[in-house]
């Protein structure tokens, strides 16, 4: 096909979706068009003038090159096909660890209706009442009675534990995985106990 | 140094209001100048439980606006004379009660009373926040039943957090008083015990005032059961809270089961 043919025809289309080319970087093959370097010049112009920027060529004589015309590529289909596969193998390489998470102690009971967030560790030095909730990303130590809710793991961490002095929770849960009050084996009830995640299955066990 | 003490509780009907009429008289009988002041803008009963509700000209809400001076709209009971009632509006909204409004009277009142008392109504909302503001002092109220015992520690959250004192960085001092106690059915495990009570709100008991009649009795007569039959049991028990609360030391009687002290003067009755 004629290029001029082909230009107009391009016209046509640009009519009918003006921003089809917009912000894209296009790639011209010219490896079969047998074009002298003044007229390549003209058709990069021309795909210019119609807003198609050329970011690079392909089949075109290396040493044409210059400072008007766009770099020539060379066609290196074997790297093109296997950098997807590169970058997915990057993506599932492990990610960066996270910041170490920080340690907050609360000194005194967490009364009913009080809710305490902590991105961390948290430790109670006292009891959780009925009716407070206490979230953190860690794991959570309570050194008292705990008879509210209490949710270590909040984003995720299998690995959170949580410990307390006396097991008389609403509902005790790690990473989403919850147990309520009538979950709880009554032998334990009332008991210093230990939670933690083991295969997708929320464990408790006395402390002593 | 004035203390303003504010009787507290989430619950309604544990026994604020008679609380507050008799901890008021209890210390104006030891000779102490004190107000009561009744925070329950639109449900107003301090007045009655004191006996002086045709005695009502101006109240808290008329004070706090300015309209008229705190001298004018203090009631001196006619029994007790360094006892003396600032009633609450009836036909107000609670929303007439600013905060400056209240920061103006509470100032006002610390000049001339060693214990100003105020009785919150019931609920965490706005009334209830703006009398526990100015507290130095916290009676929380509570009787031996689960939901009374867990609005209270919502209250001892709230006062945690939300008085002028826990905004200064300093602790709000807070006292349990177990109200309407019946040693006979806390015996038979029908109500929570004592010990339950302070293992679950970890506050300093108080007092313990027994379930009674006369505290019925008293209240529909007007007055306090401290002026209305001192020597009664739960007399006895608010007179020594009082004395509590002044600073003394005073062993306290643990009504634990049918053979306590308060089983063998109220058991008969109770059972």
């Amino acid at each position: 096909m004629p290029i001029g043919r082909w230009v107009s025809e391009a016209d046509t289309w640009l009519s009918r979706s003006p921003g089809f080319f917009s912000g894209k970087p296009v790639v011209v093959d010219v490896s079969r068009l047998l074009l002298t370097k003044a007229k390549l010049a003209k058709l990069i112009a021309d795909l210019g003038s119609r807003g198609i920027r050329v970011m690079g060529l392909l089949g075109a004589d290396p040493a044409w090159v210059d400072a008007d015309l766009p770099p020539v590529l060379t066609p290196g289909r074997t790297t093109e096909l296997d950098t997807p596969r590169e970058t997915r193998e990057k993506r599932e390489a492990p990610a960066p660890l996270p910041p170490a998470p920080s340690a907050r102690v609360i000194p005194s009971h967490v009364r009913s209706g009080q809710t305490l967030f902590h991105d961390g560790d948290l430790t109670i030095i006292g009891s959780v009442s009925s009716g407070a909730e206490i979230v953190a990303t860690g794991s959570i130590h309570i050194y008292g009675a705990l008879r509210g809710r209490v949710l270590a793991g909040a984003d995720g961490n299998k690995a959170a534990h949580i410990f307390c002095r006396r097991l008389a929770a609403e509902l005790v849960a790690i990473d989403g995985y919850y147990r309520m009050a009538e979950d709880f084996p009554s032998d334990l009830l009332e008991k210093p106990v230990h939670a933690w995640l083991e295969d997708g299955d929320l464990k408790i066990n006395a402390l002593d | 140094m004035a203390q303003v003490v504010v009787v507290t509780s989430g619950k309604g009907g544990v026994g604020k209001t008679t609380t507050t009429a008799a901890l008021g008289a209890s210390l104006a009988q030891s000779g102490q100048r004190v107000a009561v002041v009744d925070f329950d803008v639109g449900l107003r009963n301090l007045d009655l439980v004191m006996g002086a509700e045709r005695r009502v000209v101006y109240d808290l809400i008329y004070v706090s606006q300015g309209t008229v001076k705190l001298s004018q709209a203090l009631i001196r009971d006619k029994r007790l004379e360094t006892l003396f009632l600032l009633a609450a509006s009836q036909t107000r909204d609670k929303d007439a009660l600013t905060d400056d409004g209240v920061a103006k009277v509470m100032r006002e009142l610390r000049e001339s009373f060693d214990w100003i008392i105020c009785d919150s109504p019931a609920g965490i909302e706005r009334g209830a926040t703006l009398a526990m503001r100015h507290a130095d002092v916290a009676v929380v109220v509570t009787n031996p039943e689960v939901s009374s015992v867990r609005d209270s520690d919502r209250i001892v959250g709230l006062l945690d957090s939300k008085t002028d004192k826990a905004a200064r960085g300093e602790r709000i001092e807070k006292h349990l008083l177990l109200t309407r106690y019946d040693p006979v059915r806390a015996g038979r495990g029908d109500m929570l015990n004592v010990d339950d009570v302070i293992d679950i709100l970890s506050l300093p008991l108080l007092g313990i005032i027994p379930e009674s009649e006369e505290v019925l009795r008293a209240s529909n007569l007007g007055s306090p059961v401290p002026i209305s039959s001192p020597k009664s049991g739960p007399a006895r028990a608010y007179s020594d809270a009082a004395r509590r609360l002044m600073g003394e030391d005073v062993p306290m009687v643990f009504p634990t089961d049918r053979n306590g002290l308060f089983s063998k003067i109220f058991g008969r009755r109770a059972a």
